[in-house]
């Protein structure tokens, strides 16, 4: 399994960076908070280009450090894969220069049919000859990863791989990401401080501020948590939904998505039906409601649901948030003066009507 | 002029000297300027200071203490004279030590700034490749260096054909032996020999006004990669 236990204590001048945790890694683990969060320092203490004095770090069954014990393996000993911030192409070699540079290295057998692999999942079959100062930002972006996933890494560190990229060139990477994980399975720490990346990409998040660990868990659980508000903001807050396509519905341009016997619409996108589509539901959109009144408004999303919480979580004393059952948990934020109003309490039986829905991928 | 009365020796030996230098300095100078670009000492400065002094220091004062140093009492010169028989004040093994010293700078300056430009950023891409310090050095950060190894060549080359004062207190003048050509060129200017003097002038100016153009040249078409 990939149990990943790691304890870092750093100090510098300006912050002290202090780590104790354990986490199973599968699929995106998204490392979210403010820069100078301690994100960075976190990717560098696991790949150990920096070396905290009392570290500990075991994934899976391979300790990498344990200065108890005066265990420190070099970084070029530990399977890992690292995409730079600024990817760090060798501008000596060309791009299959860059790519086998790893791959010579790390991987002995069937090298040539991991590297097909590779080179056809980033789309690079065209590249292979390009000397790398000619490529483009978002080129030059897989070959990075490429050359990183051509060492079969038990652990693939990126750390903010998109920043330096504009929302569209974002847009056409994210899916080669994607796909990366669908066929090669590999666990990746991902550093991001880009909402939209998050909601795309992370399976498990990690929210970090000031040098530590604030919370983790499977994205739904995170951005749920009106606690949390102060760190992820406003606009994050919320409920996450993997959901299915079921059709297109060519009369009125609608996309319907279905999750739990559930079925909402959103406006068309071009999606195949039976794909999964993420979806985001802020908890300023949902609006409560004793009645339904689809017949009353303009509302098109309308969920029974029931309340089982209700949280002074805001600071201001205004708002509070509502967390309801709809099969699962999803969070409206609403006056204080509508809850008394309308006297909501947990176990009333309510309706919810979604004013927005937001689609993972579209979000900045 | 006659042209069989012309003495070759004093290019031949300069050229050797020059050669032999510049091996020895790049044998030293890569790894104390790969030491210096990447080192976290505070005494940085200090280092600094030393390797430049030579830049600044008369010649003579050099090649005094170097005199010194090489002599059959001093602490260089003693052990090797026990261990090999001979002293090295006077032989060309002498100047090889003495112009290294003397050159050291011109090597040392463009392999620290370029080792500095590269930084450390291609050299952790390539340990997390898999690349150990010793083969990410030769595989990434010395081809990236290329051109500041070829500048380091060409100055400590350069800088140690034309070298006076080190090589005439350390070296002496024996003909055959430790005459190079700028002490030649002296002794004919002293002697009045104003035709001998402009040719191996003529011939040094334009042979180092060559390399450099060279030099930079190459500098133009092969800028810096850093990506």
């Amino acid at each position: 399994m990939n149990l990943l236990s790691a304890r870092f204590n750093l100090e510098f001048d300006d912050f002290i960076f202090n780590v104790d945790f354990e986490i199973s890694v599968h699929g995106f683990t998204v490392l979210f908070g403010p820069s100078g969060s301690g994100k960075t320092s976190f990717l560098r203490c696991i790949s150990g280009l920096e070396r905290a004095p009392e570290g500990f770090f075991r994934i899976g069954d391979e300790i990498w450090q344990d200065e108890d014990r005066g265990i420190f393996v070099p970084t070029n000993e530990r399977s890992i894969g690292y995409v730079f911030q600024e990817l760090r192409l060798f501008p000596n070699l060309d791009v299959e220069g860059n790519l086998r540079y790893g791959l010579k290295r790390r991987t002995r057998l069937n090298s040539n049919t991991l590297f097909n692999q590779v080179v056809e999942i980033m789309g690079l079959e065209s590249l292979l000859s390009r000397h790398s100062g000619n490529l483009s930002g978002g080129e030059k972006q897989r070959v990075a990863l490429a050359r990183s996933l051509l060492t079969r890494p038990r652990l693939l560190l990126m750390d903010e791989p998109l920043a330096a990229l504009d929302t569209k060139r974002k847009q056409e990477i994210l899916p080669y990401f994607q796909r990366m994980q669908s066929e090669l399975n590999i666990p990746v720490f991902y550093v991001s401080h880009s909402l939209g990346e998050v909601l795309q990409l992370a399976d498990t998040m990690l929210l970090m501020d000031q040098g530590k660990i604030i919370t983790s868990g499977p994205i739904q659980e995170v951005l749920i948590h009106p606690n949390l508000r102060k760190y992820l903001g406003q606009t994050l807050i919320g409920t996450v939904l993997d959901t299915t396509v079921v059709r297109q519905d060519e009369k009125f341009q609608l996309t319907v998505l279905k999750f739990n016997n559930h079925t909402l619409y959103v406006p068309h996108r071009s999606v195949s039906p039976g794909k999964q589509l993420r979806i985001h539901i802020r908890a300023d959109d949902v609006i409560l409601a004793v009645e339904p009144m689809e017949e009353l408004t303009s509302v098109l999303n309308v969920l029974p649901a029931q309340i089982i919480d209700v949280r002074d979580s805001y600071e201001d004393g205004c708002k509070v948030d509502v967390t309801l059952d709809i099969g699962c948990p999803l969070l409206a934020s609403i006056t204080r003066k509508s809850l008394i109003n309308l006297n909501l309490k947990p176990g009333n039986n309510i309706f919810a009507h979604i004013k927005a829905i937001r689609m993972a991928n579209e979000v900045d | 002029m006659n042209l069989f009365s012309f003495d070759f020796q004093p290019i031949i030996i300069t050229l050797q000297l020059a050669g032999v230098t510049v091996v020895v300095l790049m044998i030293f100078g890569i790894p104390i300027s790969w030491w210096l670009a990447h080192t976290r000492t505070r005494f940085r400065p200090f280092f600094e200071a030393v390797i430049a002094l030579p830049l600044v220091l008369p010649p003579t004062v050099l090649g005094f203490y170097l005199l010194i140093l090489l002599g059959p009492d001093g602490w260089i010169g003693k052990p090797v004279e026990a261990m090999s028989g001979s002293t090295l004040s006077f032989t060309f093994t002498g100047l090889v030590i003495a112009s290294t010293f003397y050159s050291l700078p011109f090597v040392v300056q463009p392999l620290y700034n370029t080792f500095e430009t590269i930084g450390k950023d291609p050299l952790e891409a390539a340990w997390t490749l898999g690349a150990s310090k010793w083969d990410a050095f030769w595989t990434v950060a010395s081809p990236m260096a290329l051109r500041g190894y070829m500048t380091a060549i060409v100055m400590g080359f350069a800088h140690t054909l034309g070298e006076f004062g080190v090589v005439l207190m350390v070296g002496g003048s024996i003909p055959g032996k430790t005459k190079v050509l700028s002490i030649e060129i002296y002794d004919k200017v002293e002697t009045l020999d104003y035709n001998h003097a402009h040719l191996l002038s003529g011939g040094l100016l334009a042979f180092t006004f060559l390399v450099l153009l060279t030099v930079y040249y190459i500098n133009r078409k092969f800028p810096i990669n850093v990506s």
